[in-house]
């Protein structure tokens, strides 16, 4: 940690992920800011798939692919056998929501509650995009996705909500549990910077944006994220030691924007605004989250 | 019966893809208009290739043009059309619109 080294890239250009797309800059930062003594561990999904397309790999350091499931399990090996010999390296898995909020929770959990010294970065787009955009248990409410179609039937999307993940995470007494959002720049630099500074399973939930999955123009995806903290939709804390009464919003927007501004750049939106009272229950539910949780 | 032994899937050195020259993607080309730019490397931060690079050489420093002398000190954005494939962040996070997005043309 004391040595910096944002000025290299240890994620090489050349891979296939798509324009636009906000998973590598949230996977160049935290290695610009773990650097060369880390090992990567990851979970199938767009960025093993997009990054690793034989003979070629876009990675500059250590990497090891597993299945969907057990990115957390491989993750805890790697680290298990640094710890006898004795080595030190940034353990870090990177892992979809797919492979993370679904498939891979169990392994997450059991890595989580046996302490293990890996820093576990979800970075969320909020549906198996790889696959062709099918919803997963970190789809928000509303959305459309193929398997969340819209019609007459079912107006909405998505009728579930979206998983808290990170408090389930934190509900296990992680070391540190944060949500962060690259748009919001500072602070997400700040909490992989913090994340790495500590000892134990930390878990960061990253919000990503999925050009294709979310239907927007590449260039609108920095401006599509930093709406969604400014929305309020996904707000950004830490729980530090699993202490959620204490749980600490990170950013709080200076003044709130209504959630249309963050709906009208998706298409897979669109037909909320069709219906004034969907758009106004997501409000609802927004301005019921920070009522509960806003005074932190 | 005789074995052949092949080598396995092996991946010549780290980071190879750069022999992808991703850059055939683009229909939209970011261009910066140095005149403008005030080297806050906003777009550097947030280019997902990465395909936007951190030139420190003082000569590049000093002799790229600057909307103020003092900027002259700083590192100089520089975007490598090898690997950009036009997805427009920078275009569209540029603070003082100092990169235009123009039709590529090949």
């Amino acid at each position: 940690m004391t040595e910096n080294y944002e000025d290299m890239e240890f994620f090489a250009p050349g891979h296939g992920m798509c324009a636009g797309c906000a998973a590598p800059i949230i996977v160049k930062w935290v290695l610009k800011l773990s650097g060369p003594n880390t090992i990567v561990v990851n979970a199938t999904g767009c960025l093993e798939v997009a990054t690793t397309a034989y003979p070629h790999t876009s990675w500059r350091i250590p990497w090891l692919h597993v299945a969907f499931e057990n990115s957390a399990a491989a993750a805890s090996g790697v680290e298990a056998a640094l710890r006898a010999t004795g080595e030190k390296a940034n353990v870090i898995v990177f892992g979809g929501d797919g492979g993370t909020v679904d498939i891979g929770l169990q392994a997450l959990s059991g890595m989580v509650e046996r302490g293990h010294n890996v820093l576990y970065v979800l970075y969320d787009n909020e549906a198996y995009m790889n696959t062709g955009i099918q919803r997963s248990s970190a789809t928000p409410w509303g959305a459309w996705t193929t398997t969340s179609k819209v019609g007459k039937a079912n107006p909405i999307g998505k009728l579930r909500p979206k998983k808290p993940i990170a408090r389930i995470i934190a509900a296990h007494n992680a070391k540190y549990v944060a949500t962060a959002n690259p748009a919001i720049f500072q602070d997400f630099k700040k909490k992989v910077q913090k994340a790495l500074s500590y000892e134990g399973p930390r878990f960061l939930h990253v919000l990503s944006s999925c050009t294709t999955g979310w239907r927007h123009d590449p260039s609108k995806t920095i401006e599509i994220l930093r709406l969604a903290a400014d929305t309020g939709l996904f707000p950004l804390y830490e729980i530090i030691d699993g202490d959620i009464e204490n749980m600490r919003i990170t950013y709080h927007p200076k003044k709130f924007k209504p959630v249309e501004e963050y709906l009208k750049m998706q298409g897979r939106f669109r037909h909320l605004l069709k219906n004034p009272d969907l758009v106004k229950k997501l409000q609802d539910d927004v301005n019921a989250w920070w009522e509960k949780y806003g005074y932190h | 019966m005789e074995i052949v032994y092949t080598r396995g899937g092996v991946i010549p050195y780290p980071g190879n893809s750069t022999e992808n020259k991703t850059g055939s993607w683009r229909v939209f080309k970011p261009v910066i208009n140095y005149e403008k730019c005030i080297r806050c490397m906003i777009c550097w931060q947030f280019c997902p290739e990465p395909a936007i690079l951190k030139i420190k050489d003082e000569d590049v420093k000093k002799n790229t043009p600057a909307p103020k002398e003092p900027i002259k000190r700083l590192p100089v954005p520089e975007i490598d059309y090898d690997y950009c494939k036009g997805c427009g962040i920078c275009y569209n996070e540029c603070p003082v619109n100092a990169i235009d997005f123009v039709k590529e043309e090949r």
